[in-house]
């Protein structure tokens, strides 16, 4: 199957705005100005069924129309923080098919009648965002960014913004005040973005990939695009598969393509052919899946099945955990990462990711006891529902699965005492 | 009125305004959501989590919009997860459950997280018995922690944010009350977060640190031990502390103060003031002080304090005379002789230190007499005060959208903090604020149109805005507006045409006699308007006045303050001084007459807002000091007019008898008090701070000629007297300003804390007026005016014109108005 995101992998220098033009690029993006309202945008995308790709898997579409019209102006933001551990799509796109998303961008701007547009850029992306920058000016250059655009009314530009480096901005109201200049810290919701975003405006803020699939599906319409994939889950997704696998990298399959398929026929395999023990489909941030039965491996990896195996596909980050793995270790790690990431700004995440850190390190050094391994699920268990972004309860993902669905590798840990 | 919600809290139907927060709501209804934190003054950002709550709210039909009924009742829907209460304001049919096992047990875990990285060094905490982590996990709180004591974080215990403010690292909870508090309600964003997750920590981005005038208050609503005054910190624990109601005397606003008081070993077992904490007035101060008020009250209990009555008597072995001690009879004798014998030579020169009773006596003394009472004032225009002054019911937290307030010739930061604090906050609502200042001043960034005038211009500026501008109209289509006037660059005349102007302009476009309209002056003292409403007047040549007369001086020191007038008082016939402390004046005095400090009796004071307040004594009185009322009745007795020397209430309803603006007053409905929001005091602590709540009174506003209907004459002005002089090439315009940390107009020498910020005269110039003399910014200058001249350090200000140099008032160089200068470099 020809690729639809990751298109550079066909098309050599699609980087370059004649080559993209010339593989039917931007007729999307001038197709819609030129001869659609944004309201048919918006309902194509509805239409094809498009979620959110930045993990919440919030429908694309519905989003775009829930922008509030009585307040102006509006904006739209590119979330290009790609900070997930395991996360390493949105790079790729950038680098390699930079006008598509671009293109996604314009649509999407045009779509809510932004007439500015930001791609937030995590701080270690500084390359990244300078070669934007030059893609973003040959399409000024081009009359396909600026102002009052094919002879029309419509006006659009595009800037990028570099984070700092805290992987909290990757949390869209975070990523806002980041953007507005602010320390990056989640912001209450709601209000939602669409009500009150950037500089208090109406904001869309979507997924470097979630853009990236506009302009195919407004040039080949919603019926095409869903046509792939799951009736839960429409077209194409990204995966970054990384772990014990023998071939790790981006994937770009239909949803519903099974874990075996993704680890055995793309990623060839589990490194010297031990058996798969956990899965983590969402990085860091994931529940783990519990392995211990072959069938597993046959789930389908759309939104709503992934779900069934009580965890989440989130942005798809697949890490592959065999069974020279030990939980106690994984977990320690996970928690040590947002110990470090936490913003500080809620106390359940602040302190407890703290506390959960000096208990998993105690455990994993082999210091801890059984009331540990309690104290640290009932810790984290504390810290859910109560914290005020998604991350502090992310922090305990990880350790609340790890210790209910892998017991044996705690118990091992505690007897070494 | 405004659209009222009815929800449910806790089985309770509860009924107020739409909009309140839910944490509002609970409290209206008497019940305690526990808060970190929120503050019902700041805006809520849900980060401390302490206030999770069960909130369900009634499914309505999609189609309808009605609510979807069950059983009965409206069916209601709960998140499954529960949520912060601060953060979400009341709608109709909510129900919030705030007492359930859920509820209960997410506030448990908060508290158990905080206190994960707290030191629980309650013993040797300073807020301990006042602290709201101590009291909220008492009541909320796991009485055993699961965090391995070893593990504890350690932290900086003593990290100075400033001068005056000590951070203990350890104890902050990260609730950020304080930097909001800085960001939100001052507008001086000088604290703020550094680093993140658990090495989020406090710290100061200004250079000197925490440079805002506010900074104690964050000590107040600081929900833990973590900030901590310099003045306060490991002086007494709070429950030894007793507290009595007083009125701050360090500027026109009035702030509504608590003594706080203790006996204390190093002053000899005697009960002394420990700290100065604020009083909620709503109406005036609301729960704040600015840091002169709250750390400049040390004089109190200074060595210098005057404890005898002194008589000048010629010492045998040597020409000279000295102060001896004598009794209260002897001295208020020899002083009346002297008054007695003056007949039309005998002056009274008073200040506004000094309370309402004290000020009616002297001035009833003078008329009795045949005197003369002069104000001791650098500013005029107070008679404008009392004719078309704010009246009853002005309220800064009433004016928003719908009032244009007009700051002329002041810089509020500086000479009134408080009414800063006020006018930014009423701009923030919407209020139009018209700056004009011959400089920048904080205020500009806050305002709605900023107007630069050349010194001398600002009679001219303030007429300007009855003309059809742009500016013009903001203040002419106005439904209610207010003008501060004060002094900046002006002398006794300048700011008496000035106020003349204002109070025309307020009276041509009918703002006076109603409430929120009118004209305040940013006088000096804490009582100078009292001054003008009992009818003192000022005497632009006071030297001249002074001069070969029998004086009377009371509150004042003329000598330290200026060279012409210690000389005047030289050639006086005989001085008699009465006052709280030794000072330049009492010095070459005849008779020395020892005061009580506001700390030690009590009475009332009118703010500039001509709202009379009553202070109450706090600590015993200092040696065989008196009242100044008394010894003033005393002395008048032996001149044989009787005047009320013992009740200070009795002589208020004599005074409200006497002053037309006072009719009607008692003594007694000073000390009333209404309902105030948000709420304070003990049981409150976490919600609204340490502010003590209001129970001895929040004062009552006077009445202006304007308001009681009577025909209000205003004096015309003539612009071109007010014009400042012109130097000539080799000099410059040197024009005096007001700082708030001066070295005499308010007493605060003894305190220790902020003598570094006093420090000593200065001149500002323009960069390049100091290029063209050749000094550079720190330089010692000599500067000469009037005959005199003075050292002064250079600072650069490139908000002036050149050809103007700021000196400071009461920094140790006598200015009085705009004169001609000449600086010159020393060598």
């Amino acid at each position: 199957m020809e690729h639809i995101l990751l298109r550079h992998r066909e098309i050599p220098d699609i980087n370059n705005l004649s080559v993209y033009e010339k593989n039917g690029g931007l007729a999307a993006f001038r197709n819609a100005v030129t001869t659609m309202t944004p309201a048919q945008v918006t309902d194509v995308v509805k239409n094809s069924g498009l979620r959110g790709r930045g993990g919440a898997g919030f429908p694309t579409g519905m989003k775009w129309s829930f922008i509030d019209n009585k307040s102006w102006p509006h904006y739209v933001v590119a979330n290009a923080d790609e900070s997930e551990p395991g996360t390493f799509k949105d790079r790729e796109i950038m680098e390699g098919n930079p006008f598509q998303f671009l293109e996604g961008l314009a649509i999407a701007s045009y779509a809510v009648g932004a007439n500015a547009a930001y791609i937030y850029l995590r701080g270690e992306f500084w390359e990244l965002g300078a070669f934007l920058d030059e893609k973003i000016t040959e399409m000024e250059k081009e009359g396909f960014l600026g102002d009052k655009l094919f002879g029309g009314e419509y006006s659009l530009r595009i800037y990028t913004h570099l984070g700092a480096g805290a992987y909290i901005c990757g949390e869209e109201t975070a990523l806002l005040e980041s953007l507005e200049g602010k320390r990056g810290q989640p912001r209450v919701r709601p209000p939602f973005p669409p009500s009150v975003g950037l500089y208090g405006k109406p904001t869309v803020i979507n997924n470097v990939e979630t853009f990236t699939n506009v302009p195919p599906i407004l040039a080949k319409g919603a019926d095409w695009y869903k046509s792939m994939g799951t009736a839960d889950s429409a077209g194409v997704k990204i995966f970054s598969l990384s772990g014990r696998v023998r071939k790790p990298g981006n994937y770009e399959l239909p949803f519903g393509t099974t874990f075996r398929e993704l680890i055995y026929t793309y990623g060839a395999g589990v490194q010297d052919s031990r058996s798969v023990k956990a899965i983590m489909a969402a990085g860091a941030s994931s529940s783990l899946i519990l392995v211990d039965d072959e069938k597993i491996l046959d789930t389908k990896m759309d939104y709503a099945t992934v779900r069934t195996l009580g965890a989440d596909l989130g942005s798809a980050s697949v890490i592959v955990i065999d069974d020279t793995v030990s939980m106690d270790w994984l977990i320690n790690k996970t928690v040590h990462f947002f110990k470090h990431e936490s913003c500080g700004k809620c106390t359940p995440c602040r302190e407890g990711t703290y506390w959960m850190s000096n208990i998993s390190a105690r455990i994993h050094h082999g210091k801890g006891t059984t009331a540990d391994v309690e104290l640290l699920l009932n810790v984290a268990k504390q810290m859910q529902g109560k914290c005020l972004c998604a991350l502090g309860e992310f922090a305990t993902m990880a350790v609340v699965t790890g210790i209910e669905r892998f017991p044996l590798d705690f118990k091992k840990a505690v007897s070494k005492v | 009125m405004s659209k009222q919600v009815t929800l449910t809290i806790d089985g309770m139907q509860v009924t107020v305004p739409e909009g309140t927060g839910v944490p509002e709501a609970a409290k209206m209804a008497g019940i305690d959501i526990p808060v970190f934190c929120h503050h019902p003054k700041l805006e809520p950002v849900g980060m401390c989590r302490m206030c999770l709550v069960e909130i369900g709210r009634p499914v309505r039909d999609r189609a309808t919009g009605q609510f979807v009924m069950e059983n009965g009742a409206p069916k209601i829907q709960f998140l499954p997860k529960l949520e912060t209460a601060c953060t979400n304001k009341v709608e109709d049919g909510m129900v919030v459950l705030t007492q359930t096992a859920k509820a209960k047990e997410g506030q448990k875990g908060t508290v158990e997280f905080l206190l994960t990285s707290h030191p629980l060094d309650c013993p040797v905490c300073d807020k301990g018995g006042e602290c709201p982590l101590q009291n909220l996990t008492m009541a909320h709180g796991p009485g055993k922690s699961r965090f391995l004591y070893d593990e504890k974080l350690h932290l900086g215990k003593h990290v100075p944010l400033g001068d005056l403010i000590f951070l203990d690292q350890e104890r902050c909870i990260q609730c950020a009350r304080c930097i909001r508090f800085q960001d939100e309600i001052v507008g001086d964003s000088v604290i703020g977060f550094d680093d993140r997750a658990r090495g989020t920590k406090i710290v100061t981005f200004s250079d000197p640190g925490f440079d805002s005038i506010f900074s104690g208050n964050t000590t107040d609503i600081c929900p833990v031990g973590a900030l901590t005054t310099a003045d306060f910190r490991f002086e007494a624990r709070p429950w030894e502390l007793m507290s009595q109601a007083s009125i701050c005397t360090q500027c026109p606003v009035g702030c509504n103060i608590t003594l706080n008081t203790r006996r204390e070993a190093r002053a000899g077992g005697d009960i002394v003031v420990k700290r100065i904490m604020p009083r909620q007035n709503e109406e005036v101060n609301e729960i704040w002080i600015c840091d002169k008020g709250r750390f400049a009250h040390h004089y109190t209990d200074s060595k210098k304090r005057l404890t005898k009555p002194l008589v000048r008597k010629s010492v045998a072995t040597s020409s000279r005379s000295s102060l001896q001690r004598a009794s209260w009879d002897a001295a208020t004798k020899l002083a009346a002789e002297n008054f007695e014998k003056a007949k039309k030579d005998f002056v009274v020169l008073a200040s506004g230190r000094l309370s309402n009773e004290d000020l009616f006596n002297l001035k009833t003394l003078t008329e009795h007499s045949d005197g003369t009472a002069y104000f001791y004032s650098r500013m005029g225009g107070g008679e404008l005060t009392s004719l078309v002054g704010v009246g009853a019911d002005t309220n800064f937290a009433h004016m928003g959208a719908n009032t244009t307030i007009v700051v002329v010739a002041s810089d509020l930061y500086q000479e009134a903090p408080i009414w800063y604090l006020r006018v930014k906050q009423a701009a923030d609502r919407g209020a139009t604020l018209i700056v004009l200042n011959p400089r920048e001043t904080k205020l500009d960034r806050h305002a709605s149109y900023v107007v630069r005038y050349a010194y001398g211009d600002e009679v001219k500026t303030v007429q300007d805005l009855g003309k059809k501008t742009r500016i013009g109209d903001a203040f002419l289509k106005a439904e209610n507006a207010v003008i501060l006037f004060g002094s900046d660059g002006l002398g006794i005349s300048g700011s008496e045409s000035l106020a003349s102007a204002c109070a025309k302009l307020l009276q041509e476009t009918e703002h006076v006699g109603k409430p929120n309209n009118g004209l305040i002056g940013v006088w000096e003292r804490a009582n100078d308007q009292g001054a003008w409403e009992i009818g003192f007047n000022v005497e632009e040549d006071l030297a001249k006045a002074l001069k070969g007369k029998t004086v009377y001086i009371v509150g004042a020191d003329p000598v330290s303050d200026d060279p012409k007038l210690a000389k005047a008082l030289e050639e006086a016939t005989f001085v008699a001084v009465q006052d709280v402390m030794e000072t330049a004046t009492t010095e070459i005095a005849d008779v020395v007459l020892p005061a009580l400090a506001f700390t030690e009796r009590e009475g009332t004071l009118t703010s500039g807002e001509r709202r009379v307040q009553r202070f109450y004594p706090a600590v015993p009185v200092t040696g065989d000091a008196k009242p100044d009322f008394t010894i003033t009745s005393q002395i008048a007795r032996h001149m044989g007019i009787v005047l009320e020397g013992t009740s200070i209430s009795a002589l208020f309803d004599i005074l409200a008898d006497s002053v037309k603006s006072f009719e009607g007053l008692s003594y007694l409905q000073l000390a009333e008090v209404r309902p105030q929001w948000p709420i304070v005091g003990r049981g409150d602590l976490y919600y609204g701070g340490t502010t003590y709540e209001n129970k001895q009174g929040m004062g009552v506003h006077l009445s202006a000629a304007a308001i009681r209907g009577e025909k209000v004459n205003i004096p015309k002005v003539h612009a071109s007297r007010e014009a400042a002089p012109r130097p000539n090439a080799k000099e410059g315009l040197a024009v005096p300003i007001t700082k708030l940390d001066d070295r005499g107009t308010t007493v605060m020498m003894s305190a220790n804390l902020l003598r570094d910020w006093i420090g000593g005269p200065t001149i500002s110039l323009h960069p390049d007026a100091a290029k063209s003399l050749g000094v550079e910014a720190g330089q010692l200058v000599t500067v000469s005016f009037n005959g005199t001249s003075g050292d002064a350090v250079v600072q650069l200000d490139d908000t002036i014109s050149v050809g103007v140099a700021l000196i400071p008032r009461s920094m140790g160089l006598a200015i009085r108005e705009p004169v001609s200068a000449k600086v010159r470099p020393q060598r």
